[in-house]
This record gives C-alpha cells, structure tokens and sequence, in this order.
C-alpha cells in the first residue's frame, strides 16, 4: 500500500498532519489504552483458562462483551477514532463497515444455518457433514489431477 | 450521508464587492486537502471486510471437524495468551514510535519502531511455531473443513502482521534517508493505522477462535 | 519436447505443447484473425511513428481524462471479444436440434457462455462505468485531477491485466466451463483439474485489485476534492451516483477477494472449504458470492442512472426534478443492495422465514428506483426535450428498464422464482436490465461527453442508427427467451431435443443480428465522426448548453482541467454561471502544480500477467520470481518522492489564449 498512499500530497498543501486519524496521540492516551486492553484481556483468557464460571454459554457471551469493549477501547486510544476526523468521513466509513460486517456474519449464519436444517438428511446433525461416515486419507487430498471425473459436461 | 463539506473554503469566501458572485478562484487560495489518510483509512474498511467474511466462514464451518481433532484438542491457550501480549506491546511500542515522531524525535522513533518490529517478530515466530505443531500433529489444512478455515483466517492475520514488518523497515529506511517531512510523517502514520488495525482483528481472532473454541 | 519429464515439469509446470488448441479449428481462425489484426495495429503505429507519444502522453499518463478514455477503449475492445460470444452462442442454440449437433461441442460451449459472462461484467460493464467515471467526475467537481493520480494509472493497468489474462486462455489452454461465478464443486480440483478455474480466479482477483484501488480513489476525490462551494447536496447527480458506486465497490469486492482466495486454496492447497467432503461446504461459497454479486448489479447501474439523470436535465432544459429525493433514492439503494442477495439462491433450501425476508427487501428495491423513473418522467414533463441521440437512449432505457425491473420483481417472489430459477426467463431478466440499463446508460454517456473528451461531437445519423438497431434488437433477442423460459427452458444448454422450440432460437439469433448491427453502426458512427470532425468540431466547449461543470472548461479540457478552480453556489454550478453572466477571464494565469507521468503502473501490471500465468500454469520459480519482482517494484517506488511538478504561468497563457483566440474567431 505505502506504492500507493504517496500520491496525494501532490497536490494537498500538505500542513495538515495534525488532522489526520492516526495523530493526535498523547502519552497518557496511550497509556490508558494499554492498561485497558491488558485488563480487558487478562480478564477472559482467565475466565476461559481457570472455567470460572463452570458454564461455557455465559462464558462465551461474556468473552464476547470484553472483545467488544476492548475493540472500542482500541478505536479510540489507539486508532483515534472519533467523530470529527477528516469531516465526520472516517467515522461514517467505520459506520458503515461495521453494519456490513454484522450483515454479512449474521446474513450468512441465518442463511447457512436454515440450508443446514432444511437440506441435511435426518441422520445427520446439523454440523456434521457427510465426511463423518468416510474417514480421511491422512495425507490430505491436495493432488488436482487425480479427478475421477475429467470430462463432465453438460448436456 | 449529507455530511458537511469537509473543503476548507465555502462559496462564502469568495464574496466579491457588492452582490456580485464570484466564479472563480482567481487568487488560487483553494488547496484541495489531502487525501491520504481518508483513502487509507477506506483501504484498511475494505481489508475489515475481508476478514469479516473469513469470519463469516469460520462461523459457519468451525464445527465441521469431519471426525477429525477440534479446538479442545488442538489449542495451547497460555502459547496464545502470550502470543496477544506480543501485539499488545507492539501496539503501544508503536504508540510511542508516533509520539516520538510528533517531536520529530528521529533517533527515539526509529529505536521505538526496531522494538515494535521486534516484538512484530515474535507474534510471527510464535504462529509460525503453533502451525508447524498443528500440522506436525496431522491437524493440517487439509484435514477438516474447521481447520481450513481455522488456517486461512489466522494465517491471513499473520500474512498481514508480515506485511507490516516488511513496511515497517521500509519506512525506517525511508525515514532514515530523508528525514521526517510531511510524506514520511504520512507514511508512518499510515502504518500506525495499519497496525493497530491488526491489533483489533487479532482480539477478533483470539476471542471468536481461541476462547470460544475450547469452551 | 524434453526427453527428461521432470526437467519440463520443472521449467514449465503444466504447460505443454498440447496446451495450444491446433486441434480447433474455430479457435486457430481466431487466432489468426487476431494476430493478423495486432499485426496492423503493431505496423500502423510503427508507420505513423505513434509509439513514442502513445508511451509518454497515455500509457505512463497518470491524467485522469486519458485513463477515463483507456478504460473506455478497453472496454469497447472486450465488448467485441465478449459479444462474438454472444453470437456463437446464439448461432449454436439456433441450430443444435434433434440429430443436428451444432458446431460446437459442449466443452467448448461451456467455455463460451462463461467467458461471455465474465467478460461481459468484468472487462466491459465494469471499465466502461470506472472509465466513465474517472473522466467525468473531476470534472464536474471542479478538481485538477484524482487524489491519487499515480494509483488511477495502476488501477487501469490491473484491469487491462486481468483481461490480458482472459484473453490468454482463449490460445493456451482454456477457460472455466463453470458459469460465470464458477459455483464449487464444479469449480473445485476434482470436477475443473485443468486450467480454465485458474485462469478465472486469477484474472478476477488481478482486476479486482485494480477496482478496488480505483474505488477508494474516486471516493477519497469526490469527499476530499470538491471546488470550494460544492457541497454534499450541491454535487452534480452523477458524482452522487459515482460516489455511491465506489462506496459499493470498496464494500463489496474484497467479499469476492476473499471467497476467490478460499476457493483457490481449495484448488492449489487442497483444504476443504467449498468441497463436499471433510467438512467443507459449497453453499458458503454461493453465499458469499452474492454478498458481492448483488451489490456488483448497483454497482454497474448506478453510475448509469447518474448519467440518465444528467442528460434528462440537459436535453429537456430543466433543473432536474426531485434532486433530494434522486439522492436519497441513490443512497436508499446503496444500503439496501446489501439485504437482498439471497434471492439469487431462493431454490438453495432456506426456509420459508429467510426466503420472505429477502423477497420482501427485494422487492422493497424497486421503490427508489421507481422514483427515480417518476423525477426522470417529470423532469421532462413540460421541458423543452431535444430528442439528441444522449435522449434516445435514455427514453430507450426507461421503456426497457421498466420491463426489466417488472420481471425482476417478479422473480422476487419465491414461488414464481421457484419455477423460473435458472430458466431463460431470468437469462431474459438481467439482459433486460444490463444491456436496457447499464450498456444503454453507458452508450448515452459515451456520445453525451464525446464532444469533452475527443472537441468534435458524434454524428447524429449513425447514432441514431445504432440505438435503433440496439433497441430494436434486443427485444427481438431477448423477447423470445422470456417466451423459452415460461415454458421451462433452463439456461446453459447445448443442445435441444424438442424441434417446436427452435422458432423460438431462430428468432432470438435474428435479434442477436441486429445488436450486431448496432455494434457496427457505434463503430461506423467513431469513424465518420473522426472524418467530418471539422464539421462537428465543438469549439465553445459547452455543445449541448450543458448544466454542470464538466462544461466550463474546453473540449478537450486542457491538462489541468480548469486554469482557475471554480467557486459553486447551485448544484447546477455551470447554468448558474451562465445565467448570473459569467464571463471567462483571459488574463492572470498563474502556475499550476500536476501530478508526474510514471511507467511504474504499467510495469506492475505486466509483472503481474507473468505472475498469474505462472500460478496458472504451476510454473512455481517464475511465480516467485515475478512476485519478488513485484515487490522490489513496488518498494522501490515508494523510494520516489518526486511526484509532481508545475506547468509554468507562461504554458497556461499560451493554452487559455489559444482557446481565447478561438472563441473569438467564432463570433
């Protein structure tokens, strides 16, 4: 990328650095964005290691909720995020791909899931495709030209 | 959408004498901004959504283990909790690169950038030990539908992280050759997106994958 | 060719002798139909001495309004490729009845309905709307150039890249017989061994890269660098939709990006995504595949409306009506193209809650895009219209737009989409769409910013006689097909056993002729253009008394675009000046600060062709080596600092007294 990012200070006056989404970083910011994000992370791998809780669901939910938060705490210590960046754009885009990521992970997880249910034949559980009745040659079956069926068209 | 024009001069600034508009900008006082770091930041939003549809994947086939071994059987989570805290530190290393640079610190930017490098290189070393282990193990790629995906969504994480380490030397030479003008300060600044951004993917990675896939 | 295996295989991975098809007549006539006319090409620039200023003023350019132009001829060149498949095709089904076969077998068929598809979207629907929009955009906001001049430069080369790369496969070896998204497992190592997937993915991931660059290009222009004024709800309606489109392109194509790079792993690696063993699972391919595919339609047509929207208010002289509302419509459908790409698989087995959910946000699509039919219908309620070829193509959409649009609600619905899924009704649905849509948008703007682009406009005769065999045609061409498919006629198919449908084929070949003629009247309209260009010479630069800025300047614009930047009060910036007396200055030109020529985009892209043939062909050391190569180029870039430079004051005064000069000889 860096190929790339060079160009545009052709034409811009190019005293604007202090404007841009990575500055504006202080010493103590940093700092507190450490200390947070080692907090927020010692936190779950402990609760996963030790089984704290002795029930994987809320676990599992809880891990979740300190990702979130640590994300957060990462955009805006670090990243710098914040709503007045480059006009309000950075944040807007952020918006954006966010709402994109979620559709796209919940979009495909509902989707995949209601093929699994409808299409998998009764014996077989919702996770475990057809591989589970023939076990796997050891090796991997990473060589294209054994096909059996070379030819196949349509007719 | 209709956010404010973020150009610096409006229409405004160009009232001529009376109620007579002005069309042009004779004085040539209109310097668009720059647009590097929107554009890389748009880059960076674009590479959030590669990972997320290889997220997306792992969601959906991470319980395929095809009678194969599975997250319980397979992940060290103190190699991984050690792992985090390389990027942890590296993240703040880097912080302190870019303060260093705000004070066009060279020396001290350039020592904190070789220990952010540095510890780069430990989060790398330590994958690269977790996934010669794995496929030592017969846990390969090719073994299951959840370890491919496994594989590929780590793996492109740590393809980035080497990116990075690639960029960073660049940059330090770079920033060695010709000082810290505006382009490099840019440039820098860019890869401190970047690598923070890393940072926020791997949290993705080390709760959705890690943590959840041993509960 | 080497008496030790391994050696060749070695220093040639995969490719071998037999990979060139002597054995194919069709395909050795081809080739030697392109050869002979590269030789010509090759000659006449050699004769005409042209190689020096085609390298210096366009290859290397990094001039936004040169690299517009280049996509375009790009895509006018893959238009030809992609449209002889078309033929083929056609001429195929026309024939291929009971005892009779056709002509081509169906390995062959399979490669031609592919490579029509891919082409036809990626290196024809794409380059013209990128093209169109590079060109145009810093024009009517006003700019000097995009934010990053170098980066446009390497887009385009990517995406001449990755159709170097299509083209390859037609003379060695093959293309994918997949379908035009290459759906696994069919894709996969097992069912596709041979090389026409990779020539696929590779080409597709080559040029995406060059998409998405060019997308994040345009956005950052259109936020970063509009005339001072300008702002969001003052922008001309086509950088709106140009806007939008990019924002659709860096949020859709790395979906594709990735889902290419599992189902490559797939094929080189052996892990099991897509398979249908150990765990893998081709319908997450499906799925993803249309996260990007769907948004990819908007993609293409937005930038189409925007162009409609222009020449609507142009050609009726009025303000285009409802501008808010055309925005929010635009921007309405850039988040909701997000919600609806299921119903590219409604027969896949979903339930009946995910099935309602996304025919019902399917069908929710059709209200902006109904409004905007309704601002267009009302901008020329009551105007003045000049029926110029621009506004024949855009009447010509709005009819076959609508009928497109009717039917795609139609397969909205699961159960009717139930009975048309893959039939020729849907073949007929997108061709009503694409070509009444997004060719005929792009053919409007093609012959609208002539005039800007090249000073002289296209002749109206043979404009007028190409939309008409292009409109004619296409509802011959595909009337036929809506008629095939509600008789359950399934897409893709090389050969038929009942004899009562032929009529049927006969017909829709005949249309498919007069598309032809279309094409060759758009190409006769470029060279009887060329040859009465005195007579149709723009000089004023402003021929069709246009509204936005892209008018202001001359035609063609001068490398800077504008000697001054323009100051925006109105969102028709152009007619507001020309109403409030504007009066062009002739005096006080200062210097003006561009963007450097560099080869560096070209080298990158050519390193990159290698780089793909290679994986293609499993030739790994010059894989390697092309790749360190690419790296090495690009760091080594990076290491140039000297990107710009100043056209002096005294060059500016020669070109804007020149025109001065002109202007005045006119009066």
């Amino acid at each position: 990328m860096s190929a790339a990012t060079e160009d545009a200070h052709v034409r811009g006056s190019g005293h604007e650095v202090h404007e841009m989404p990575g500055g504006h970083g202080s010493f103590r910011g940093y700092m507190t964005g450490f200390v947070l994000s080692v907090v927020l992370t010692a936190i779950p791998f402990w609760l996963v290691m030790a089984d704290v809780l002795g029930n994987p669901r809320l676990t599992g939910i809880i891990v979740m909720g300190f990702a979130v938060v640590q994300i957060v705490v990462h955009m805006v210590y670090f990243l710098h995020m914040n709503t007045k960046s480059e006009g309000g754009w950075t944040i807007l885009a952020l918006i954006f791909t966010l709402t994109l990521v979620l559709i796209t992970l919940v979009g495909s997880v509902w989707v995949m899931y209601h093929l699994d249910t409808n299409m998998m034949p009764p014996d077989h559980g919702m996770h475990m495709p057809a591989a589970t009745s023939e076990p796997a040659p050891a090796s991997g079956s990473a060589a294209p030209g054994a096909a059996p069926m070379q030819h196949q068209h349509q007719h | 959408m209709a956010a404010h024009s973020t150009a610096a001069l409006t229409a405004e600034d160009f009232q001529g004498p009376g109620d007579t508009p002005v069309f042009l900008d004779a004085e040539g006082q209109h310097h668009p901004e720059n647009g590097t770091m929107l554009g890389f930041w748009l880059y960076l939003m674009s590479d959030c959504l590669i990972f997320a549809a290889l997220f997306a994947v792992y969601a959906v086939l991470g319980r395929n283990y095809a009678a194969g071994p599975s997250p319980k059987d397979l992940f060290d989570l103190k190699l991984v909790a050690l792992n985090t805290s390389m990027l942890l530190f590296s993240s703040i290393t880097y912080g302190f690169a870019m303060l260093a640079m705000e004070k066009d610190d060279q020396d001290r930017m350039q020592l904190w950038l070789a220990i952010t490098g540095l510890f780069g290189l430990c989060f790398i070393g330590l994958e690269l030990y977790e996934f010669h282990h794995l496929i030592h193990e017969g846990a390969t790629p090719q073994r299951s539908g959840f370890l491919s995906a496994f594989f590929t969504l780590v793996g492109t994480h740590g393809l980035h992280v080497s990116l990075g380490l690639v960029w960073l030397v660049v940059l330090m030479v770079q920033a060695h050759m010709r000082g810290l003008g505006d382009a490099n300060k840019r440039r820098l600044l860019c890869l401190s997106m970047f690598w923070h951004f890393l940072d926020v993917v791997w949290i993705g990675v080390f709760t959705f994958v890690y943590l959840m896939g041993v509960l | 060719m080497f008496s030790n295996p391994d050696l060749q295989k070695l220093l040639f991975g995969r490719l071998t002798l037999d990979a060139v098809p002597l054995h194919e007549p069709i395909l050795l006539v081809t080739f030697a139909m392109v050869a002979l006319g590269g030789l010509v090409v090759l000659g006449g620039l050699t004769y005409f001495r042209l190689w020096g200023p085609l390298w210096r003023d366009w290859f290397t350019s990094v001039d936004h309004k040169k690299i517009g132009i280049m996509y375009i001829v790009l895509a006018l060149v893959m238009l030809l490729r992609g449209f002889a498949d078309a033929l083929m095709m056609r001429a195929q089904q026309a024939m291929a009845f009971g005892d009779v076969e056709g002509y081509l077998p169906p390995h062959h068929y399979d490669q031609i309905f592919t490579a029509h598809g891919v082409i036809m979207i990626f290196f024809v629907a794409m380059p013209l709307v990128t093209g169109l929009m590079n060109f145009v955009v810093p024009l009517q906001i006003g700019a000097r150039d995009v934010a990053f001049p170098f980066l446009n430069n390497f887009s385009f080369w990517m995406t001449v890249a990755g159709a170097v790369t299509v083209m390859a496969s037609l003379f060695v070896g093959e293309f994918a017989r997949t379908g035009w998204l290459a759906y696994p497992p069919l894709s996969g190592p097992a069912m596709s061994p041979g090389v026409g997937v990779d020539y696929y993915i590779w080409a597709l991931q080559i040029a995406g890269i060059g998409t998405l660059l060019s997308g994040i290009n345009l956005i950052a222009t259109i936020v970063k660098m509009r005339a001072p004024g300008m702002t969001m709800m003052k922008m001309p309606i086509f950088t709106w939709t140009a806007l939008c489109t990019n924002i659709l392109i860096v949020a859709a194509f790395p979906i594709l990006t990735a889902v290419l790079a599992m189902l490559s792993l797939d094929r080189y690696v052996g892990t099991h995504f897509f398979s249908n063993d150990l765990g893998g699972n081709p319908m997450m391919y499906v799925n993803l595949i249309w996260i990007w595919g769907h948004p990819e339609v908007y993609i293409l047509i937005l930038p189409a409306f925007g162009v409609f929207s222009e020449i609507t208010a142009t050609f009726s002289r009025k303000r285009l009506f409802g501008y808010a509302s055309m925005v929010y419509a635009t921007v309405v459908i850039t988040i909701l193209s997000y919600l609806v790409w299921l119903h590219h698989f409604f027969t896949m087995g979903s339930g009946a809650s995910v099935n309602s959910f996304f025919g019902i946000t399917t069908m929710i699509i059709s209200i902006p895009t109904g409004a905007k039919i309704f601002n267009w219908l009302f901008t020329m309620y009551k105007g003045r219209i000049d029926f110029d070829v621009p506004m024949l193509w855009t009447v010509g959409f709005m009819v076959t737009f609508t009928v497109g649009g009717m039917t795609g609600v139609l397969l909205a619905v699961p159960p009717a989409d139930f009975v048309l899924h893959n039939s020729l009704f849907l073949i007929a649905h997108f061709h009503n769409v694409i070509i009444g849509g997004v060719l005929f948008g792009m053919l409007a703007g093609i012959t609208y910013w002539f005039p800007k682009a090249f000073g002289y406009k296209l002749d109206p005769f043979w404009g007028k006689t190409s939309f008409w065999f292009w409109l004619v045609g296409f509802w011959v061409a595909f009337a036929p097909l809506y008629v095939l498919g509600l008789m359950g006629v399934t897409r893709r198919v090389q050969h038929f056993d009942d004899p009562s449908l032929q009529i049927w084929f006969v017909i829709a070949a005949f249309g498919a002729f007069l598309i032809l003629l279309g094409i060759a009247s758009f190409a006769v309209t470029l060279v009887v253009s060329f040859l009465k260009r005195e007579q149709l010479r723009d000089v004023t630069g402003d021929p069709w008394n246009g509204r936005t800025l892209e008018w202001a300047t001359s035609s063609p614009p001068p490398d800077y675009n504008f000697a001054f930047t323009p100051v925006v009060h109105d969102h028709d910036a152009w007619w507001d000046m020309k109403k409030r007396g504007y009066v062009r200055p002739v005096s006080g030109f200062q210097k003006i600060h561009m963007p450097r020529s560099t080869a560096a985009g070209l080298i990158l892209g050519v390193l990159s062709i290698v780089f793909s043939f290679a994986m293609i062909w499993y030739i790994w050391w010059l894989a390697a080596l092309s790749f360190l190569a690419l790296t090495v180029v690009t760091i080594g870039h990076t290491f140039n600092y000297a990107r710009d430079f100043y056209i002096p004051a005294d060059e500016v005064v020669r070109t804007e007294n020149a025109r001065t000069a002109l202007l005045a000889e006119r009066v």
